[in-house]
């Protein structure tokens, strides 16, 4: 187990502490400290099952809907936790938000989708929220598409911008951090490349970690990658340093495909 | 030759097997280009120290098929590189690949260099009895030969004293430099041979050089250290991983 | 290899063909019934018929009053039982804990209300809608008067709620499930709360399966006769139940009626043919108008998720 090297002076947005993560009695993940640095991207991999994604729900409370879910340690976000007593995961989502695997837009219109966040948020009509909506579809490279059509269904686009569309759904409600589940394992290659492209651009702005299985994407993405490997972080570093020279003689046979 | 290890730092192998026969087919060929450059360096002493011209001749010849399998071993990385996407070891075994046979390659050239100059030597009877020089090249071939058992071996730190063998090969050249100004100083027929042999020492020397950086390259793939041109940076190195 | 496929088609063959008659069987028996009451029963009708009241101790006249009391019951019916089913089925798949016991007494509970003879929920209507509230809230309100301790609409219209209630809460929790996990994963990645999530994702999803529960609750309480036997019904009522603690004709309680206790069978025969046409042009009316708008609705999420 490591901590991410903080290299290039980025301060920790999220502080992980000994997580451990528990489905009934199995234990699925764990211990595992790291932070995850502000303002950059950090990719997770490691094969399947590994825990990576178990150990990304837990950054935003989603483990909590799976009923024999049970968890042990803390995750910090600026400092404050966000397990414990006195915290709402509802008000957690709204600043840690999620892109799935599979695009998953509501069967509503494009516009109604992008707003569905400030509107549960209380927002109603208005100048205030179409402009937001307006933003979110541009940070997401959708905006010049369906500035004609946002009363159209989203379901009738193709599965790139619907996931396009899942992102600028996120990022309208303006979170702090972006959680991504291999956001482009269901796509083609030039709609990947979109999404990486977007990737790049929002670590301007956004906290991004991104679960991946394709090791390329990670080196190409991410500022730092984390390792993880049978429900452990086997090691964490500067993603140029992982790929050109992993410290872990397991990490070096992952990522060269000596085995998994 | 030492026995082959896998490059991996755990001497496991890769889960593509078509993958692990290419990195192999590529450490062959890269020792058996070592080994004809050795070669070429060998034959060319003997050439000059048994006044056999035939010799020099056929390694000069030889040298075609080292130049050869610089460019094989260049296109069987560059397909490495598109293929695989190597990472890690594999990638700096793959790019050290490509700087090592450029090496190699100079080396095979500088070996036809003095093969051409014992054939001019050949010509004339002997300045002198060859001494030192044959010590000078044995040396410097031993240095090759270590280089290319410590790359086989991943090994660092019989690199580092490959590297270290350097300032005596060095040190070599400027005896033997010293000992033919007197040659030459002396009598004014003396300077044609005197300064072909100079220029074989120079060789030898330089042949010396790309050994060392041959050994800097078998570091760096081992530890993922770069070590090169230490002391001669303009921004002094920061610890390096 | 060649054997094989041939009998390969051969089975194909024998599906196609014993599939088909059992379709062509059930075709077979509807048109038969169709076409009999049909038959029997277009001579009686007339506009008359169907909008006067009965006269003449129901040898003449109209089944208006029927039709307006089936109806009227119906509505009121599906009034009850629509949000009291679909409450349920969201609080059992949404919120209840699948493991505890009483999510587990619940569901038993809901599948052996399925399975009750409907005379006995006519009983159960009347030992406790009638005699126990209706009663309770005579002694309370009406000083012992019987105001509402009797049979009524409203009484009758709510044992028919109980009878179909399984229906509804079965249907709406199949709705509810076909619901993709998704969906409810992005809703509250957002920062929604559950009950908004089950709001403005769930249920607008889950409604053509909710309309699927309402068409055959529909169905079943237009045509189940048992329970309103002694809860409401009336044959010769000629006046419209305004009130809901009113009786009130009803067309199946009708033709139960004209078949059994006609003093003069033969001249009451037509008259019968006529009331069940009615009656199956009703309910068709009844299920048609729900298909209606459960397609709209459908067509609403047109390109429903994969």
């Amino acid at each position: 187990m490591s901590t991410a090297p903080a290299v290039d002076n980025a301060r920790p947005k999220l502080t992980v502490k000994d997580l451990c993560v528990f489905y009934g009695s199995k234990k699925a993940l764990g211990p595992v400290s790291m932070e995850i640095p502000e303002k950059r991207v950090t990719a997770l991999i490691g094969p399947s099952g590994c825990g990576k994604s178990t150990f990304l729900r837990s950054l935003n409370r989603m483990n909590e809907l799976i009923p024999a879910c049970r968890m042990e340690g803390s995750v910090t976000l600026d400092e404050q936790a966000i397990y414990g007593p006195g915290t709402d995961a509802v008000m957690v989502r709204r600043r840690i938000g999620m892109v799935f695997q599979r695009s998953n837009p509501f069967p509503k219109s494009i516009f109604e989708n992008v707003a569905y966040g400030l509107r549960i948020g209380g927002m109603g009509n208005g100048s205030d929220l179409s402009g937001r909506v307006e933003r979110a579809l541009r940070q997401s490279a959708l905006w010049e598409e369906v500035k004609d059509r946002l009363n159209e269904s989203a379901l009738g686009m193709s599965g790139g911008q619907q996931q396009r569309l899942c992102i600028a759904r996120a990022l309208a409600v303006e979170p702090e951090v972006l959680l991504m589940d291999e956001p482009a394992s269901a796509l083609d290659p030039i709609a990947t490349a979109h999404i990486e492209e977007l990737i790049n651009e929002l670590s301007d702005g956004y906290t991004v970690v991104i679960v991946t299985h394709n090791m390329q994407q990670a080196a190409r993405v991410s500022d730092y990658t984390a390792f993880f490997y049978m429900g452990d972080l086997i090691e964490v570093a500067n993603t140029q340093v992982l790929f050109t020279k992993p410290s872990q003689s397991r990490t070096e046979d992952y990522i060269t495909g000596r085995f998994g | 030759m030492s026995k082959m290890s896998a490059m991996g730092s755990t001497g496991r192998e890769h889960t593509n097997r078509e993958y692990e026969q290419e990195l192999r087919r590529l450490r062959e060929q890269i020792l058996s280009m070592g080994a004809k450059v050795e070669e070429s360096i060998i034959s060319s002493i003997r050439a000059l120290t048994e006044r056999d011209t035939a010799l020099a001749e056929r390694t000069i010849a030889m040298d075609r098929q080292i130049n050869q399998m610089e460019i094989d071993i260049d296109g069987l990385c560059l397909q490495i590189l598109a293929r695989r996407q190597p990472v890690a070891s594999d990638l700096r075994f793959i790019t050290m690949a490509l700087k090592l046979v450029t090496d190699l390659e100079r080396i095979g050239d500088l070996g036809v260099n003095m093969c051409e100059r014992v054939v001019e030597l050949n010509q004339e009877p002997p300045l002198k009895p060859y001494v030192d020089l044959p010590v000078m090249a044995e040396e410097t071939q031993r240095m090759l030969h270590d280089a290319l058992d410590a790359f086989v071996a991943g090994d660092a730190e019989a690199a580092h004293r490959v590297i270290e063998r350097d300032t005596t090969i060095d040190a070599y050249y400027s005896q033997i430099f010293r000992e033919l100004l007197t040659y030459m100083m002396e009598d004014v027929r003396n300077i044609y041979r005197a300064t072909r042999l100079q220029s074989i020492a120079k060789y030898l020397e330089r042949i010396g050089d790309h050994a060392t950086n041959l050994a800097e390259m078998v570091v760096f793939m081992v530890k993922g250290q770069d070590i090169r041109h230490a002391g001669k940076l303009s921004v002094p190195r920061q610890g390096q991983g | 290899m060649i054997v094989r496929r041939w009998r390969g088609r051969v089975g194909d063959a024998a599906l196609v063909i014993s599939t088909g008659a059992a379709t062509l069987l059930v075709l077979l028996i509807l048109a038969i019934l169709v076409i009999d009451v049909v038959r029997g029963g277009s001579a009686r009708l007339s506009w008359g018929f169907l909008t006067k009241a009965p006269t003449e101790g129901m040898t003449a006249g109209g089944v208006f009053p029927a039709i307006f009391g089936t109806v009227a019951m119906v509505i009121l019916m599906t009034i009850a039982v629509v949000p009291a089913g679909v409450a349920t089925a969201i609080y059992l798949h949404e919120y209840a804990d699948r493991q505890a016991p009483l999510t587990r007494i619940i569901r038993i509970a809901v599948n052996n209300l399925a399975g009750v003879p409907s005379i006995v929920f006519g009983l159960f209507g009347l030992g406790f809608f009638i005699q126990f509230v209706g009663g309770g809230i005579d002694k309370v309100f009406f000083g012992g008067s019987k105001v509402l301790g009797q049979p009524a609409l409203l009484w009758a219209s709510l044992t028919m709620a109980v009878l179909t209630l399984p229906v509804v809460i079965v249907a709406t929790e199949e709705a509810l499930r076909s619901v993709p996990r998704e969906l409810r994963e992005a809703s509250l990645a957002l920062g929604a709360t559950k009950f908004q999530t089950v709001l403005n994702v769930v249920l607008p999803q889950a409604t053509p399966g909710i309309m699927t529960g309402t068409i055959l609750a529909i169905s079943r309480g237009a045509g189940e006769v048992a329970p309103i036997l002694f809860t409401g019904a009336a044959y010769y009522l000629p006046q419209l139940p305004w009130y809901p603690n009113s009786q009130f004709m009803h067309l199946g309680y009708h033709v139960y009626v004209l078949a059994t206790q006609s003093p003069d069978v033969d001249a009451a025969k037509p008259l019968l043919y006529s009331t069940v046409l009615v009656l199956l042009a009703v309910t068709f009316v009844l299920n048609l108008s729900a298909f209606v708008v459960r397609s709209r609705m459908r067509h609403r999420f047109a390109g429903a998720s994969s």
